[in-house]
Formats: C-alpha cells, sequence, structure tokens
C-alpha cells in the first residue's frame, strides 16, 4: 500500500487508467483471443468432443483441399457475396436517393424501409419459407397455380434456391443502409448543388459528379459492412433449409453452416476448425482490402 | 414469549427426528438425459418407484438441451462431476467407450446370456469385448400410420399388405388441381425425415439387397438390388405421382393436417399425433416387399453407468440400472412415453399386440434390424443427396447409387480406420 502512496500523481493516474483498461483486455483476451488461438491449434488436431485431442499434422487442410463439399460451399459463399453487396447497395441507395428528396410522409416511409431490419432474422426466415412452398401452403405459388401458371421449385432447385434464399437477406437489410446513405446525402453541403444549378448542370452529372464522390466514405462503409454480413451469412440459409441444411445437393450452403454441421452434427471439431481458419482467412483479407481502398484520398 | 419458544423447541425436536429418521447410509446418486419432456416425466416416476423400494437411495436427474448434451457429459465425467448413470443414444457408444466415459455393466448382475435370451436381437450391438456396456429400457420402430377419413373416400378398407398395394392405393388417395399441383398425396415422403431408415433397412431389405456387411464397415448397397429398390423409391413421386418430397414442408405436417392418405414414421408420433383434433387415424405394419419380405427399422436410447460411479456410488447405480431395464419399468414407459418395450417379454405381451396404436410396432420389433451409424446425419446426408440427384438432375438410379455407396463408405472409413 505505502508502494502506491509514494507514487506522484501523474503515476497514479496510470495506475487507474490501467486498473479500469485491464478488465476489457483480460474479458479480450479470455473471450476472443484465447478461443481464436485455441481454434487454431485444434485445426491440426483431431477431436470428437469426447475424447482426447490428438495430432493429425496437416491432415485437416488435406482433407478440405480434397472436399468438394468445401469449394462448393466456398464458391456459395462469394455468390452470396457478389450478388448480395452490389444488388443490396444500389436498392439502399435507390430508395435512399429518392426519399431524401421526398417531403410527403418522408418520417413514415422511412419507418417502413426500417421495420424488416429490427425483425427477428429467423422468424423472416421462416416467414419467407412458407412464402416459397408448393400448393397448397406456399402464398406465391398459389398465386401462380390460381392464375393457371405452372408451380416453381423456389427452394428445391439446385438454380433457384441460392437466390431465393438471398433476396430476404437482402431485403431485411435494406432498412439499415437506405438509413446510413440517407444521413450521407445530407452531409453533403447543398452550397455544392446551388452552385451546379447556377451552372445549369443536369441532374444525371450532379448525381456522377457531385452525390457519389461525396459519399464514397459511406460507399466504403457499407461494402465493408454487407460483404462481412454477406461472407458470413448462416441463419437465412439454416431455417430456411432445416430439413436438409444447405441443400438440395449443397447447392446453398455457406461455409458458416458446413462449419456448424463438421463440429456439431457430425462431431468432427479439428476438421471444423481448419474450415474455420480458412473462413477467418478470408474474412481478413477481404476486410484488408476494403480498408485500403478506404484510406485512398478521393 | 412461552409460545414462541415452546414452537421453537418443538420445531428443532421435530427437525432432528427429521434427520435421524433418514438413514445413515444415504446415497444419492445422479442421472442425466436430454430434454425430452414426455421421457422426463416417466423417469420422474421410475426414480420415485425406485426410491420407495431403495429408500437408502436418492436418485437426482437433470436434463439439458440436445444441443449441449454431449459438450456437457464430455466435460463433467473427466472432471469426476456429472451423472452416474447416463442415457445415451445406441449410435453414441463407442465413442463413449473410447473416451472412457462409461464402464461395463457387472457381468455378476448383467449375464450376457441372459441378456441375449430376454432382450430383442439389436441390443446385441451394445456388447463389447463380451460384455454388455449400455442397455434401453425402451425401443422405437417405425410403422405405417394411415389417415381413416382419406382411406374411406377413396373407398379402400385396409391398408396395403405388400408395395404394390401401396403405390394402388396412394394413387387413390392423391388428388391435383388444374395446374397439376399435386393438393393431396397418397403417401408422404422425405428423406430428410424417417425415410432413410425405410429404405436403408426396409425396401433395400425387400428388393434382395443389403446396406452393410455383417461387420457394419463396408457399404454393400450398390447392387441390382440396391438399384431396384432406389427407383422404386423415385418412381413414386417421378412415375407414379403419388407423392412430393416437399409437399406442406414436411412429411409429418402434411399427415397431421389431414393432406395425406399414408406416413411412415416412428413410435414417437404417436403422442404428437394423439393430440391432433379431427385426424381420424390407424395404424398397421409396415408393407411387406415384392416377396413377401418383412423389415422394419428399429433404434433406441440407452443406459449406461458412468466412470465417475465408484464405491457405494456404483453399487447404487447398478441397482438404478437393474431397476430402469425391468418389465415393470418398459411398461411404465410405453404407458408414458409411448416407446416400447426393449423385452420381447415386456413388449410381446397379448395386450400390446391387440393394441391397434402399439400392436403394429410391437410386431415389427419381432423382424426389425438396427443401422450402426458413425455419422447418422452425414449418413443420412448420402441417401439425401442420393435421391436429390435423381430427381434434380435427372442421374440414373444406378449411378446415383454408386457415388451415394462411394461417399458413405468415405464416412465409414474415417471412421473404423482410428
Amino acid at each position: 500500500m505505502s508502494l502506491y502512496r509514494n507514487l506522484s500523481i501523474r503515476q497514479k493516474q496510470v495506475v487507474w487508467a490501467w486498473g479500469f483498461l485491464a478488465l476489457p483486455i483480460v474479458f479480450y483476451c479470455v473471450i476472443r483471443f484465447y478461443p481464436t488461438f485455441n481454434a487454431i491449434v485444434l485445426s491440426f488436431q483431431s477431436w470428437n468432443l469426447l475424447g482426447p485431442r490428438e495430432w493429425v499434422g496437416l491432415d485437416n487442410y488435406a482433407k478440405l483441399w480434397d472436399d468438394p463439399v468445401f469449394w462448393k460451399a466456398f464458391r456459395n459463399t462469394f455468390m452470396y457475396l457478389i450478388l448480395g453487396t452490389p444488388i443490396s447497395l444500389v436498392i439502399s441507395f435507390v430508395i435512399a436517393y429518392h426519399l431524401d428528396k421526398t417531403k410527403l410522409l418522408h418520417g413514415t416511409l422511412r419507418a417502413l424501409y426500417f421495420l424488416p431490419f429490427l425483425t427477428s432474422t429467423v422468424a423472416m426466415a421462416w416467414v419467407w419459407r412458407w412464402f416459397y412452398q408448393p400448393v397448397p401452403i406456399g402464398l406465391f405459388n398459389n398465386f401462380l397455380a390460381s392464375m393457371g401458371i405452372a408451380q416453381i421449385d423456389f427452394l428445391n432447385s439446385t438454380s433457384n434456391a441460392l437466390p431465393s434464399i438471398l433476396l430476404p437477406a437482402i431485403w431485411a437489410g435494406l432498412g439499415f443502409q437506405i438509413i446510413i446513405f440517407m444521413a450521407g446525402l445530407r452531409a453533403i453541403p447543398t452550397s455544392y448543388y446551388e452552385a451546379a444549378r447556377i451552372d445549369g448542370v443536369s441532374t444525371w452529372t450532379i448525381l456522377w459528379e457531385i452525390t457519389l464522390p461525396l459519399l464514397k466514405p459511406t460507399i466504403v462503409f457499407l461494402v465493408v459492412f454487407s460483404s462481412i454480413g454477406f461472407l458470413r451469412i448462416f441463419d437465412q440459409v439454416f431455417n430456411m433449409t432445416t430439413n436438409n441444411p444447405g441443400g438440395p445437393l449443397d447447392s446453398t450452403k455457406p461455409l458458416v453452416l458446413m462449419i456448424y454441421q463438421t463440429a456439431f452434427s457430425s462431431f468432427d471439431m479439428g476438421y471444423a476448425a481448419a474450415q474455420t481458419v480458412v473462413l477467418f482467412a478470408i474474412l481478413l483479407v477481404v476486410s484488408l482490402i476494403q480498408l485500403r481502398v478506404l484510406r485512398e484520398k478521393p | 414469549m412461552r409460545t414462541f419458544k415452546a414452537f421453537t423447541y418443538a420445531a428443532a425436536t421435530s427437525f432432528a427426528a427429521l434427520v435421524a429418521a433418514a438413514p445413515a447410509s444415504a446415497v444419492e446418486i445422479e442421472y442425466w438425459q436430454y430434454i425430452f419432456d414426455a421421457r422426463i416425466t416417466a423417469m420422474d416416476v421410475l426414480i420415485d418407484n425406485f426410491q420407495k423400494a431403495n429408500p437408502d437411495i436418492t436418485v437426482k436427474q437433470s436434463t439439458f438441451p440436445y444441443a449441449d448434451y454431449r459438450t456437457k457429459v464430455a466435460a463433467a465425467i473427466p472432471a469426476g462431476e456429472g451423472p452416474d448413470v447416463v442415457q445415451l443414444f445406441y449410435g453414441w457408444l463407442n465413442d463413449y467407450v473410447q473416451a472412457d466415459l462409461i464402464q461395463p455393466l457387472p457381468a455378476a448382475n448383467f449375464p450376457a446370456d441372459k441378456i441375449e435370451a430376454e432382450f430383442f436381437p439389436m441390443v446385441r450391438a451394445m456388447k463389447i469385448d463380451g460384455n454388455y456396456m449400455a442397455l434401453p429400457t425402451a425401443v422405437r420402430s417405425l410403422a405405417l400410420f394411415y389417415n381413416k377419413r382419406m382411406f374411406a373416400e377413396a373407398g379402400l378398407t385396409a391398408p396395403p399388405a405388400n408395395l404394390d398395394e401401396l403405390v394402388e392405393m396412394a394413387a387413390k388417395m392423391t388428388t391435383k388441381d388444374g395446374a397439376g399441383n399435386i393438393t393431396a398425396e397418397g403417401l408422404t415422403s422425405g428423406m430428410t425425415a424417417q425415410d432413410h431408415h425405410w429404405w436403408r433397412e426396409v425396401v433395400l431389405r425387400q428388393f434382395g439387397g443389403a446396406p452393410y456387411s455383417d461387420d457394419n464397415k463396408t457399404v454393400t448397397y450398390n447392387s441390382e438390388g440396391g438399384v431396384k429398390a432406389l427407383q422404386f423409391y423415385a418412381d413414386l413421386e417421378a412415375k407414379h405421382g403419388v407423392t412430393k418430397s416437399t409437399f406442406m414442408d414436411e412429411p409429418q405436417a402434411a399427415f397431421k393436417a389431414g393432406r395425406a392418405g399414408m406416413h411412415i414414421d416412428g413410435s414417437f408420433r404417436i403422442g404428437a399425433l394423439k393430440d391432433t383434433r379431427g385426424l381420424d387415424w390407424g395404424v398397421a405394419e409396415l408393407p411387406a416387399g415384392p416377396d413377401g419380405t418383412k423389415s422394419n427399422y428399429a433404434s433406441y436410447w440407452v443406459n449406461a453407468i458412468t466412470t465417475k460411479a465408484q464405491g457405494e456410488k456404483y453399487d447404487a447405480s447398478v441397482k438404478f440400472m437393474e431397476y430402469i431395464t425391468s418389465d415393470e419399468a418398459m411398461q411404465i414407459w410405453l404407458d408414458t412415453v409411448g416407446e416400447l418395450p426393449a423385452k420381447p417379454s415386456a413388449a410381446m405381451t397379448d395386450a400390446n399386440l391387440a393394441d391397434p396404436v402399439f400392436g403394429p410396432f410391437v410386431a415389427g420389433l419381432g423382424y426389425a434390424n438396427t443401422t450402426v451409424f458413425v455419422d447418422e446425419s452425414g449418413q443420412r446426408q448420402v441417401l439425401v443427396d442420393a435421391i436429390s440427384r435423381m430427381m434434380l438432375e435427372g442421374q440414373s438410379a444406378a449411378d446415383s447409387l454408386a457415388a451415394a455407396a462411394t461417399a458413405e463408405q468415405v464416412i465409414l472409413d474415417g471412421y473404423y480406420k482410428k
């Protein structure tokens, strides 16, 4: 105690600062870094949750390389990303751009667009799953049947299932993206627009030369945010295909779902850890690239 | 004040008496199972009866969600915590034995020849190196549920006796709308539900195939019989149009909603159907094969003594195991959970066989086979994909089955080479 009493005020401040900082640091080490490190170690081992862990070297990674399901899941994950991110950004920008100009019922409309984002993903996935069912219960197919059109296999099809699952995922994320875009639009000084109008520039040029360039930080933030979201997609896929998770024929299976199944229904923890390390590496690389783009000044 | 003193005194004496009444050698053992309401109720009844007969032993039941169960067991037992007697799925036995979580049942109390004489033959899968590691209280088998109202409307009087009749009757009950979409199906189907069991252990054998070699290490269904069996199953939807695997999302949902004439499912479905209003259903044995072969699939949950139980807890656990594998316990289990007794002496009673609901399930047990799974969901997925390749990608039954056999062999090799 006397040790503490002999410290100067400045030193005491440092001690207190570290005292408070220690808590989140300990928390982070125990809850985040330790399991992460452990998962990396586990990816070189074989473990079924019950017995002892055994070292197997690079076996899990070799198995991964040769596993056609992994490559399919890998491809699916990027399909979710490549389709999901641009489509959702374009739609949300168009909506935000026009919503920004709307005075009538502005608040109500904004709230309506934001609502899906507040809904539980699981509940939403099950409602959409019901929409997609074949006759006699599915909403869409009942409508088609009443028009005399043959029903569409939305989920039970290797080509339709992935877009069908992606659609509600995009829809659910729109609200958030619209709000961020609107904030970005509001942040652009009106003087630029006034100057452009005095010069008699067309609306298209204003959008292309003023609005979009000045929205760059917003766009980059949303790209990073939604990319990570689509790379980690799980809830929608799992809940809409619980009978045959990631099916049919693995056509909708993303990496996260494959990891979950390997770990908790096949109890092959080492192999699941190897998949996790690969996913971690992908997320890291994608984020680093995007952050680099963010840092470049316009 | 005086009355308060008297009260305290009285309370103290009666408390002392209470403590004294408990026998000095009280042992408490712990029993673990995963959460399944009917089973918890049944176990409470069994524990009650057991404690009445053995006042010096108390049994504490703990239950966990299915998703956490395996992890909890694995973490607790090596730490000297957790259950003395534990419930596990029969397919997990090898994993539990290899991880040293359970110990053999004492041969003195559970002699192998007695078990083999008394229990259904499928229980032999629980024997490792001559010792029985675990025993079930109850077993489950498959049967054909049928909708009596739809049968009457189609002019049918009895459930199908064989596969030809199954297809014929299903066709009579299937209705379609103007666009050709099924609005009521004759038979439910879905490899993702119970059909993979029905195909693997019943249909396949009825067409002359066999799922695995005798040591269960080799896939043997890629044969002429296997191709015929897979073709038969695919034809139900593709050729006869009496079923649609995605109809009403799940097979059991279609049957429950009164939109399916027939449905193959396990005895555990009885409870859910019993409470469905307006559904008039019956149960029949699974239809026989083209040459009259009958088969069924049975599965079970077993109880075992863990390595944590030592000394007096071990003795108490042995007594508890003896009780929960007795005929009396099995009948209680049947009445409460609807799962069938694991011994012919308790299952094949005249009352059970004559029961219109339990009867067909009990009869099925007499000729049932049990699959020794190494990864049930993985092995199910193989068959799900086999049928998907035929339905969605137009692959032939022979090619699809060959691919399935290769994929499943990889799963088996991965497990047995250890």
